[in-house]
């Protein structure tokens, strides 16, 4: 997203002066009820229209996710898990993975560009694209491994929470979109007493370990899930049980800054030499060309 | 559906079967949804693999392709066994205490009355024993040993647990499980609905496996109450307005019928379909068919159509059989069609055996293709290398594609599978040369007119008689459409009680079917959707939800038919005094002068309940058919047959009889016959589905969709991609008798093998949405491996159940 927004910001990447915060918003979460989730990919498509941004047409590689995996033109996937339980039932998990949009978030932490990351007063946490250096750091900031860099100019992207549309006061595409109120969209307040219900019922449908996925190892999350196994949230398809900033992201404020932004100056220097003496990277010819069928 | 989306959430338990309404039916789910969170509703998920929707449910239980009817007879049989049936509804509300003609037999998997020659059966023995009056006899103690119920239940003892599990594959304890849940929904209190789709209709048992279900739900009272019924999810947005418009081979709109060959008289076609009540009191509202027929022919032929020609009786075409899409595409290879018109229909891609359905289209002479895609159908004679394999040069064929337009480029009205008629509008214009269907249509027929007109022809009366009366010729406005379906008066239509009070005014729009009249003097062209654009203006564009029950009725948003009633037999939602079962489901009911309610009742208004007359007013007996006396061609109850391609050699209800393997009573052509692969050949169960990901052949030319579910594949367990050391992501290979298919192999723990009479089946998942037109990945129609039988009674082809082989490529 660009950073021309009506919405407050409560902290940038690398910036130490204070970011305007004359208005007050309410903090805002987007919840995911997996057990009400079909898996129909209507919030991937959603994210991708309202976005502007799609992945080629891929290739099946033995599973229902597609794409199959996050990428800078595809901000959020479901991901299929097939989990039996101890006592052979099974269940298909079906999880929307994209950014969490942490409390307090990794990737702004480690993100050294100024203003490249920031997060709003309601609790978004946006890359601002044209600041953005393309270090990569987001990435190792990130416990949840959401941000990817595109190939094509080399920055960061990931979900936005569609600020563009809360900024507006709507919800986001794949809130709109979602044919079974799997995701809904509210002030975190709002969404946790919504959780709580759908606990209940849960516990009453014999899941009694249904839960709330917040993880407060991140300051809490501004999209939250509601699992049937909240004690094993690792079943769905790798969520962390306990997300955590990496220590490597604290090292690199604190002592190896100095040796890093060198490091990376080199690197720099070396690709503009890479770029002189070789020239700018083609794209690999269609490696589907075997399946163009024979012309009649 | 006899209920309607919006009803589901008032269901306590959801049975899923036969279809698999979170994969097909995404948006509908919402209600399941609801139902859930708000009602404490239990989702039941039966089916051969752990769809999306099983995902959803509360339990779920396996099942072999096919074998429906042993599952839902075995419920039948615990219910009837254990009691747990809605005793006074069982009794007052169907035809469980008639007593059935002495000469009904059922022995050795077949019903009395078939001819092995002509693989048929003569329904005579199946009728009610009839008293002096001509009225069926009754027994309501329902102990007569031929009255229904006691058939039904010596008809379905033998469908033990052991039985379905041994047939279905399904664990008995899940089984039971189902059968206990099923069951809690015979108190008054507690309702079932029931979901499906084509996981019921594509079978040659099929529309008995839809009534098997269906008896289920009349023994529990589940059918005319709010959260209850028998809901077919119908496949496309406008697939319901299809069928009601009669755009089937044997069928008139409204669901009127044409004449068979052996109807020349005009009195004997219309006396065979006047049905007089076979019970004192009731409505037998097909007594009214001389008021729907005729006002259909005088909406079709206006002046044309007199009393003394019989209302044109002699211009409808009398069937010597059904030319359904199977008849049609087995007489175009045999050279008898060398025409055809294709209007929004890919029989390459949705026709069975992919091979036989190319082979006829280049037989044709010409083939007219009216779709805004380029489908697989439009370019059958090109060659897409192993995709569609044909030589251009051997295929005379002269294809014409006429590009029209999609549902969001016109406006119009969609009947959804509740039975709502909602009005559109446009949403942008065309592309290119795309015109409207009405146009397209309206064009070829106003030129073969003036031809008939100007040089004559063989029988010209019914083309250059039809009423056309739109405003321009070649371009009908579906406003124009819709005013003559609704129909109008021809003359004043006064008051049979009092002559001086006019009803209707001549001219004016018809407020309904009720006031259609037999003697020339309405016009109506589908007497079912009479009502919709009345003098009123048009009831399909209304929006407004207002909800003064509480139970999602809604009855001012959009129009439903009939008589915009949203859950039909709804009076069976009252016991026989009038007063609602479950007074938290106050759905309509005496209130001492009328029925009242939320809904429009289906019943006459001023029918006391002292005068008996039964909720199901459409049959002779005002009742529901338990037992079906006419009107199936393969047997008054539902039987299990094996599908014609199954995995077991034999049929387990009765093993020694060869000839009921698979069901008796379907028609089937010899080429085709021979076509059917053996078990030892291809040993595992296949079935073809849809994906959430798209929309049958349509949405493979969309990026969005392509991207989502870009490639061709097939599903199969652990057990057999071990047993054939195929891994995640392998290319396999399929073959069935008719064809071979290569795709990508899914691995899952979502099929499993099952124990089918002493046998382990395993099950084959081939998903139906690619091809080799659109942006998607190329790929095998999956019809290329699919067996050219259908439902004895529909021919919907049999796309569930049949057998191949799997190999790795």
């Amino acid at each position: 997203m660009s950073s021309l927004q009506s919405l407050d910001l409560k902290q940038r990447s690398a910036t130490t002066t204070p970011s305007p915060s004359v208005r007050s918003t309410v903090e805002v979460a987007k919840l995911i009820d997996i057990s009400k989730c079909i898996g129909c990919k209507a919030c991937q498509v959603a994210c991708g229209e309202w976005n502007d941004v799609r992945d080629a047409v891929g290739r099946n590689v033995g599973v229902y996710d597609n794409p199959a995996d996050l990428s800078a033109d595809t901000w959020t996937v479901m991901r299929f898990t097939e989990y039996e339980e101890e006592n052979g039932r099974l269940e298909w998990l079906i999880r929307k993975d994209g950014c969490m949009h942490c409390a307090d978030p990794g990737c702004l932490k480690a993100c050294p560009a100024p203003g490249a990351i920031v997060q709003y007063s309601n609790g978004i946490v946006d890359f601002i694209e044209e600041h953005c250096i393309g270090c990569g750091s987001c990435v190792t900031g990130c416990p949840f491994n959401i941000p990817r860099i595109s190939k094509q100019d080399n920055k960061a992207y990931k979900c936005t929470l569609c600020s563009d549309r809360v900024g507006v006061g709507l919800e986001p595409a794949c809130v709109k979109t979602c044919p079974t109120g799997a995701i809904t969209f509210g002030s975190k307040e709002d969404m946790i007493e919504q959780a709580g219900e759908r606990i209940v019922d849960l516990k009453e449908r014999g899941y009694q370990n249904a839960g709330l996925y917040d993880p407060q190892g991140v300051g809490g999350t501004h999209v939250m899930y509601v699992l049937k196994h909240a004690d094993k949230p690792q079943i769905y398809h790798g969520l962390p049980a306990d997300p955590h900033i990496s220590p490597m992201v604290g090292l690199w404020k604190g002592a190896l800054k100095p040796l890093a932004l060198l490091v990376m100056g080199v690197t720099a220097l070396a690709g503009f030499f890479h770029y002189v003496k070789v020239g700018p990277n083609d794209a690999d010819a269609d490696d589907d060309s075997a399946e163009t069928p024979a012309k009649p | 559906m006899t209920n309607h989306w919006v009803d589901i959430k008032n269901a306590d338990i959801v049975l899923i079967m036969g279809g698999n309404a979170a994969e097909a039916h995404p948006c509908g789910f919402k209600w399941v949804t609801e139902a859930k969170a708000h009602n404490k509703a239990r989702l039941i998920v039966v089916d051969p693999r752990f769809t999306r929707s099983a995902a959803m449910a509360d339990y779920y239980a396996p099942i072999r392709v096919g074998t429906d009817i042993a599952f839902l007879g075995g419920v039948i049989n615990y219910l009837l066994s254990s009691d747990k049936i809605q005793k006074e509804y069982v009794k007052s509300y169907t035809n469980a205490s008639f007593v059935l003609n002495k000469k009904y037999r059922f022995s050795d998997g077949l019903f009395s009355g078939y001819s092995d020659a002509k693989r048929s059966y003569d329904p005579a023995t199946w009728g009610y024993d009839k008293d002096k009056a001509g009225y069926a006899v009754v027994d309501e103690t329902l102990q007569h040993p031929r009255c229904v119920f006691q058939v039904m239940k010596a008809h379905y003892s033998r469908y033990t647990p052991e039985m379905v599990s041994n047939i279905c594959g399904t664990p008995k304890d899940a089984f039971l499980k189902i059968c206990e849940m099923i069951g809690s929904t015979a108190a008054p209190d507690r309702a079932m609905t029931i979901l499906y789709a084509l996981g019921w209709t594509q079978h040659s048992t099929g529309s008995q496996m839809i009534r098997t279900a269906a008896m289920m739900q009349l023994l529990l009272g589940n059918i005319g109450i709010s959260g209850g019924g028998m809901n077919a999810l119908r496949g496309h947005s406008n697939i319901q307005g299809l069928t009601d418009l009669g755009l089937l081979s044997n069928a008139l709109p409204g669901y009127l019928t044409l004449p068979r060959q052996e109807e020349q008289s005009f009195e004997g076609f219309v006396k065979a379909r006047t049905l007089k009540p076979l019970r004192p009191n009731q409505m037998s509202y097909w007594q009214n068919f001389p008021k729907f027929h005729v006002s259909l022919m005088k909406a079709w032929y206006g002046n044309a159509a007199t009393r003394d020609n019989n209302w044109a009786f002699e211009y409808l075409p009398k069937l010597d059989k059904d030319y359904d899409i199977l008849q049609a595409f087995e007489l175009m290879g045999q050279g008898k069609i060398n025409g055809y018109i294709c209007q929004g229909f890919n029989p390459v891609g949705s026709a069975p055996n992919k091979a036989k359905i190319v082979g006829a289209l280049s037989k044709l002479k010409f083939l007219v293709i009216i779709d805004p895609l380029a489908t697989e159908t439009s370019e059958f004679w090109k060659n897409y290398g192993p995709y569609n394999d044909v030589d251009p040069a051997k295929i005379p064929t002269e294809v014409f594609r006429l590009p029209s337009t999609c549902f969001a480029e016109e406006e119009g009205s969609l009947t959804n599978s509740g039975r709502w008629l909602q009005w559109h509008w446009k949403g942008a214009d065309p592309p290119g040369e795309a015109r409207g269907d009405p146009e397209i249509i309206a064009g070829l027929f106003t030129r073969i007119r003036a031809m008939y007109a100007k040089d004559g022809g063989a029988f010209a009366d019914p083309i250059v008689n039809l009423t056309w009366a739109y405003k321009i010729p070649a371009v009908p406005a579906p406003e124009e459409i819709v005013l003559e379906y609704n129909g109008k008066a021809l003359a004043d239509l006064t008051d049979p009680k009092d002559a001086t009070k006019v009803l209707v005014k001549a001219g004016d729009q018809m407020p309904g079917f009720a006031f259609l009249r037999d003697d020339g003097t309405t016009s109506c062209g589908c007497w079912i959707y009479s009502g919709a654009w009345t003098q009123a203006g048009n009831q399909m564009a209304r929006r407004d939800n207002s909800d003064p029950y509480g139970m999602g009725q809604t009855l001012n948003w959009a129009w439903a038919w009939p008589v915009n009633r949203r859950i039909l037999y709804n009076r069976a939602s009252s016991d026989p005094s009038g007063k609602p079962w479950d007074p938290k489901r106050k759905l309509v009911f005496w209130n001492g002068k009328a029925w009242d309610g939320a809904d429009t009742p289906d019943m006459r208004p001023d029918a006391a309940p002292e005068e008996n007359v039964g909720p199901f007013i459409m049959t002779a007996e005002g009742v529901a058919k338990l037992f079906v006396p006419a009107g199936l061609v393969d047997g008054p109850l539902p039987e299990h047959y094996e599908p014609f391609e199954s995995p077991i050699p034999v049929n387990p209800m009765h093993p020694r009889n060869p000839n009921v393997r698979a069901n008796p009573a379907a028609r089937v052509f010899k080429d085709d016959l021979e076509a059917f692969g053996t078990p030892k050949e291809f040993p595992h169960a296949a079935t073809t589905y849809r994906l959430t990901e798209h929309f049958h052949y349509w949405t493979k030319h969309v990026e969005s969709n392509a991207i989502t579910q870009p490639q061709q594949f097939v599903e199969i367990g652990e057990d057999l991609a071990k047993e054939k050391s195929i891994k995640d992501g392998d290319k396999v290979k399929v073959r069935s008798n008719r064809g071979q298919i290569e795709a990508v192999a899914v691995v899952t723990k979502r099929i499993k093998a099952l124990e089918c009479n002493g046998q382990k089946v395993h099950t084959v998942g081939i998903p139906n949405h690619w091809g080799f037109k659109g942006v998607a990945k190329m790929g095998y129609l999956a019809n290329t491996l699919t067996p050219f039988v259908g439902d004895a009674n529909t021919q919907t082809p049999e796309f569930k159940a049949f057998i191949v082989t799997i190999d790795k490529a």
